[in-house]
């Protein structure tokens, strides 16, 4: 039965599975284990990343192309919530229209751009997301009467999802409807990963990872190479775009700097790189400790930055803000020592 | 014994619709002027629109020009080109600086003469680094696609961080020198004085590339590279240096092109190199991949359907050069000149 759940997708290491049994405990018992607003909300900022990462892997590690707008995909499912929920009454069913609006619209346009790159060559088509995401990020913040700008958006949720709606109390914990809307965003996260841990165990994910093995071998087998590398773009946009409709919904704002940016493409590559390509089960740990590591390393860097504030060039080196260079030599690092990233290195070890 | 049948090869001309096939990514160039011409109106605002697209195509075009050789010879792509023209800004910046007396003066040989001594510093610098750049993080990953575009994102972001430790996180204003500031009217229309600089600095590259290319050794070995790599190593050259050298010159030109950007932002920012690759990725992937001919010609489209659409409808501008790259791909999936590979 827990076999069937997870494809038949083992983790393959002892250590594996108790890490990944305890990030399982953890975020499904983060409102009684770790009190606090910031600490939930690092939960559900996990729970949104693993989904978004693993959709990305389905790409990068899977089908091995690399794309640029997977941010882009994201932002589309996190736009179509707030806008339906600004143009639509406050309910269930505007949350329900902006979803799947989202998703629709991701999977087109990740068609669209299959169909003009894919053809050729897979590297066009890293270039190409990147011209497009760009260009989608300049369209947001120009066309601020419908999108605002860089100010991005607020809207209401149905009142089930807010802290204004209380419950009664277990185990000491208020029951609100913050907690309520973190269950939502786990439970979606949860039922959506198995999901593509049940599509890339099936056939079509054996086809996807004989494309990135040698795409010509493939060709030669019989499979249009072509049609499942985009099949894959799109399922994978969808997905992301799911992933951005629940953070939509978790944040209660949308805006360029939280579901569009660069910034947010290269902490996605960063999490599928380090946590491991190729394994859904990378994208779980490469989420936990990326996210983990943003919240709470920049105050151990700003600590460090005041104990050797008397040296030359060090406390500028581990200024708070230039964290994004020390990840940036992680990623060159693990690119070379540790392709497989952490589940790789541990699968080997016997 | 009858002599022997006469083998002398035959050159067969091209038929009209072949030339015109060949020959029609340059006629873009000339049709677009034209097309811009009918649509503005106004002649004068015309002039000045289309010597502000040319300026800017050649600046695109110096940076972009290192990036299409070095993936045409040895089939790399590099992301991290975009910080070599932020590093080149801000080396040329500090030069310029540091010779403020030369720039403040209206004298325009001082000022000119700051200029080309911030470029050279900064080609000489953005060089430097490519060479480490290349040793450091291309050399191991030759071959795999995937790690390239992977490991050099990683480089991009270290170098742009790394400005940000030696220069701060601030952006920094700076003013033209002084002879290069305002515009010469020509009939009707204002023609800014930096811009005609730019575009004469980018035809004489322009120029002085294709001649190193077309006319000398070497530029006969770096072709015969790109079209087969194999070959010309069977033949006795170390195409590994070859490259290196390709490199090189490929970075210092993105920190040339560094300079004069930001002499026409009159801005810089660590991250200006990453925004700039989005035009330089266009304008690679709609000249062909590799090809440096359908380099120059895409960077003189871009740069001019820019500076057209600013000034007809302001909010298409940032579209267009997408709209630009799609009925591209449409006509030519290859790009305009695909390099052929005889791979």
């Amino acid at each position: 039965m827990l076999v069937n759940l997870i494809s038949g997708d083992r983790p393959r290491s002892a250590i594996l599975t108790v890490l990944l049994l305890g990030v399982l405990v953890c975020l499904a018992f983060a409102p009684f284990l770790f009190p606090g607003v910031r600490a939930l909300d690092t939960a559900a900022t996990i729970c949104v990343f693993i989904l978004l990462v693993a959709s990305y892997d389905l790409l990068l590690g899977y089908t091995g192309i690399v794309s640029f707008a997977h941010t882009m995909f994201f932002g589309f499912g996190a736009y179509g919530v707030a806008l339906a929920s600004i143009h639509m009454e406050r309910g269930w069913d505007a949350l329900f229209v902006g979803t799947l609006a989202g998703a629709l619209a991701a999977a087109v346009v990740a068609f669209v751009i299959g169909l003009f790159s894919l053809r050729v060559r897979a590297i066009f088509f890293a270039m190409i997301t990147l011209a497009v995401a760009s260009a989608v990020a300049v369209l947001v913040s120009q066309l601020f009467q419908l999108t605002g700008g860089e100010d991005g958006l607020t809207y209401q949720i149905p009142r089930e999802l807010t802290p204004a709606f209380r419950l009664g109390e277990v185990f000491g914990v208020r029951i609100n409807g913050r907690i309520l809307n973190y269950y939502l965003v786990f439970f979606t996260c949860l039922a959506l990963f198995l999901v593509l841990l049940r599509i890339v165990n099936s056939p079509f994910g054996s086809v996807l990872e004989a494309i990135r093995e040698n795409d010509f071998r493939a060709e030669a087998i019989g499979y249009r190479v072509v049609a499942y590398r985009t099949a894959a773009s799109c399922l994978s946009a969808a997905m992301a775009a799911l992933a951005g409709s629940l953070y939509a919904i978790w944040l209660r704002y949308v805006g360029p700097d939280t579901t569009l940016s660069f910034e947010i493409m290269l902490d996605v590559l960063l999490m599928v790189v380090i946590g491991g390509m190729g394994t859904m089960y990378g994208a779980v740990l490469g989420a936990v400790i990326f996210v983990l590591a943003q919240n709470y390393l920049q105050n151990l860097m700003g600590a460090g930055a005041g104990l050797t504030a008397d040296l030359p060039l060090i406390p500028q080196l581990l200024d708070p803000n230039r964290w994004l260079m020390w990840l940036g030599i992680l990623f060159i690092l693990s690119v070379y020592f540790f392709p497989t990233g952490i589940v790789g290195r541990l699968r080997s070890r016997k | 014994m009858s002599a022997a049948p006469d083998h002398t090869p035959t050159f067969a001309r091209l038929s009209l619709a072949d030339r015109l096939s060949l020959s029609a990514p340059y006629l873009l160039v000339p049709a677009l002027v034209a097309i811009g011409f009918l649509v503005i109106g106004a002649p004068s605002s015309w002039l000045t629109l289309t010597v502000s697209g040319l300026a800017m195509g050649m600046m695109i075009f110096i940076m972009a020009s290192g990036l299409t050789l070095v993936f045409g010879l040895m089939d790399i792509i590099n992301f991290g080109h975009g910080a070599f023209i932020s590093l080149g800004a801000f080396m040329g910046v500090s030069v310029l600086f540091w010779l403020s007396s030369w720039t403040g003066a209206p004298s325009l040989v001082l000022n000119v003469a700051a200029v080309l001594l911030a470029i050279l510093a900064a080609m000489v610098f953005t060089g430097a680094i490519g060479w480490a750049f290349e040793r450091v993080i291309v050399r191991p990953v030759y071959g795999s696609h995937l790690k390239q575009i992977l490991i050099t994102v990683g480089g991009l972001i270290v170098l742009e961080q790394a400005i940000h430790v030696v220069w701060g996180a601030e952006e920094i204003y700076l003013n033209r020198p002084e002879a290069l500031r305002g515009s010469i009217t020509f009939g009707n229309s204002a023609l800014e004085r930096y811009r005609i600089l730019a575009v004469v600095i980018g035809l004489a590259i322009f120029v002085a590339m294709r001649l190193v290319l077309r006319r000398t050794k070497i530029g006969l070995i770096v072709r015969a590279g790109v079209q087969n790599g194999e070959m010309v190593e069977a033949l006795g050259y170390r195409l590994k240096l070859v490259f290196i050298g390709v490199f090189i010159a490929g970075s210092a030109l993105a920190g040339l092109g560094g300079v004069m950007w930001a002499l026409y932002e009159q801005v810089i920012t660590a991250g200006m190199g990453e925004s700039m690759m989005i035009l330089i990725f266009i304008v690679v992937i709609i000249g062909g991949l590799g090809s440096i001919e359908g380099a120059f010609i895409g960077a003189i489209l871009v740069g001019l359907l820019q500076n057209y659409v600013a000034f007809l409808e302001p909010k298409v501008a940032l579209i267009s050069n997408i709209g630009l790259m799609t009925a591209i791909l449409l006509w030519r999936p290859q790009g305009m000149m695909p390099v052929v590979k005889a791979k």
